[in-house]
């Protein structure tokens, strides 16, 4: 059912990490150069520059500062990440690991300025997101999350036709870009297009939310655990299939979860967040190997679930902690 | 006399009263939604504010409506005897309904979908017409069907101050000790009432999204 569209030519495999893939910033600001080059601009990056959210005394609130909006953040705690530097080069699927309130979602937020540092800054593309216009930064950036949120009185294709419609596409070249990402999450079939989000399941709710995020072939796409309110069995369908439709379309993916089967299966790299601080930055295959008690007390999680581990892990290690 | 026989003789000035009370609950109406409506939009964003709309649409609420006639006859531009004065007390008192599910609307959605809506590069704007609006619109209507039942039956006191409707039977047929009379009142309200309720209803339902 994947059918390449998009840029889908560029190989991750020259992106790979190489397991330490954070860097201090100052020591040097050049990227990962990419070797192949085509449609991706080689700045499609995010970069957190000593990145801190949220201050000692003040309620973890931020207003954007061109006015309406006022963030809330659900926790209180006067800081939820700390002095984050971290790289994402171009094409990478970075997955920030953690448990509930380590910071994972306040990263993901911080990349398309649903909430802005108080710290540091964020680079997304080169540029501070301070400085890019909130929403033009927000339809060049895919969105995904648990449940999908999808809006409920939009069919499914207008769901998909959210971004296109805002940058005001024309009717007909939405109509062919939405065939197209009907086809590539796999709801091509029967009469997905018109109907609403209650009338699907959560897993094509979910194939929906993908489809989406990807309508205006955005480079970068934020993942918040999107498959986190699935029932085992589709969840494993949709992060296989989610797997190969990744390293086809080679964009930049910064993905959340809790959930380290999920991690070792999607990330080129892993980031395992601990009370807002990075402690661990590894590719798969060397993230079970690492010391830190945290990532231990994650692999022991893995360890636990006898019977149901999957075996066929793309070249993890699971199960081999020391 | 016998209510029917009354009514079956009267039935030309019951019309033509009915059709009077109909006008001044229209007129009201229209007036409390382009007020409250708008407040209740407004109002999403701004707490500070939010707490002094409903704290004064709710105080309106609680004065009686006989007495809330009274207090605006002697009111420069607004008072006075008639029906002007009554439609500014039937605003008054329809308010806080609409005012208040509006606002529960707007703000009782999934959090994810505004999550979503704002994350996928939408202005506050866009999110409020397109998204909070759309998503609140059966609650608003509730609102306003509440509001339209509440003056169906408010308005037959604006017959005190001399503004017409179907209170003028009532009011007669107390000083008259006469059944027939307030019944000719009082059945024309009550169906008005449920006519609107079950049409307004219908609509909700309609518009309802799960």
């Amino acid at each position: 059912m994947m059918v390449c569209t998009h840029s889908g030519d560029r190989s991750r495999a020259g992106n790979l990490p190489n397991g330490k893939g954070l860097r201090l910033e100052g020591s040097s600001n050049s990227m990962k150069t990419m070797s192949t080059q085509s449609l991706v601009p080689h700045n499609a990056t995010i970069q957190f520059d000593k990145v801190t959210y949220g201050v000692n005394g003040t309620p973890a609130q931020a207003n954007i500062s061109s006015g309406q909006m006022a963030i809330r953040v659900p926790d209180r705690r006067p800081v939820l990440v700390a002095n984050i530097t971290l790289n994402i080069a171009a094409g990478e699927t970075v997955v920030l690991l953690g448990r509930s309130g380590s910071g994972k979602t306040t990263l993901l937020r911080l990349i398309n300025r649903m909430l802005v540092p108080t710290a540091g800054k964020v680079l997304v593309q080169g540029r501070a997101t301070t400085e890019w216009n909130p929403y033009k930064l927000r339809r060049s950036i895919g969105y995904v999350i648990q449940e999908a949120g999808l809006f409920p009185h939009f069919t499914v294709a207008e769901n998909i036709a959210l971004v296109p419609t805002l940058e005001k596409w024309g009717a007909q070249k939405i109509s062919a870009r939405l065939a197209e990402l009907l086809k590539l999450v796999g709801l091509d079939s029967g009469d997905f297009a018109s109907r609403y989000p209650r009338q699907l399941s959560g897993g094509q709710r979910q194939r929906v939310g993908v489809a989406r995020a990807l309508a205006a072939d955005p480079q970068i796409l934020l993942m918040d655990e999107p498959f986190g309110a699935l029932d085992p069995v589709t969840r494993g369908e949709l992060q296989r299939e989610f797997a190969a439709l990744a390293k086809r379309l080679g964009k930049t993916i910064v993905f959340v979860t809790h959930d380290l089967r999920e991690a070792l299966l999607l990330a080129s790299r892993i980031v395992m967040l601990q009370d807002g601080k990075i402690v661990a930055v590894e590719s798969p295959d060397d993230f079970l190997k690492h010391e830190h008690p945290e990532v231990q007390a994650f692999a022991e999680s893995l360890g636990q679930d006898l019977g149901t581990g999957p075996t066929g892990l793309a070249g993890s290690t699971a199960g081999k902690r020391g | 006399m016998s209510p029917y026989t009354f009514f079956v003789t009267h039935w030309r000035e019951i019309l033509s009263t009915t059709l009077e009370h109909v006008e001044l609950v229209l007129l009201a109406m229209v007036i409390a939604v382009a007020i409250a409506l708008p407040l209740g939009i407004f109002i999403v964003q701004r707490p500070a504010l939010r707490r002094v709309a409903l704290g004064v649409a709710s105080v309106f609420q609680t004065i009686p409506s006989l007495a809330l006639f009274g207090f605006l006859i002697p009111v420069p531009f607004i008072g006075g005897i008639g029906k002007r004065t009554a439609v500014v007390a039937l605003v008054l008192y329809a308010l806080l309904p609409i005012l208040r599910n509006t606002y529960v609307g707007l703000t009782g959605i999934d959090a994810a979908i505004l999550e979503s809506a704002t994350a996928m590069g939408m202005t506050a704007g866009q999110v409020m017409w397109r998204v909070r609006l759309p998503l609140a619109l059966s609650f608003i209507l509730a609102g306003i069907r509440t509001a339209t039942v509440i003056t169906i039956g408010v308005t037959t006191i604006a017959a005190a101050i001399g503004a017409g409707g179907l209170g003028t039977f009532i009011f007669r047929g107390v000083a008259m000790v006469s059944d027939a009379v307030i019944l000719a009142g009082a059945i024309p309200a009550a169906l008005l009432a449920l006519l609107a309720d079950g049409l307004l209803a219908l609509l909700e339902k309609r518009l309802r999204v799960s």
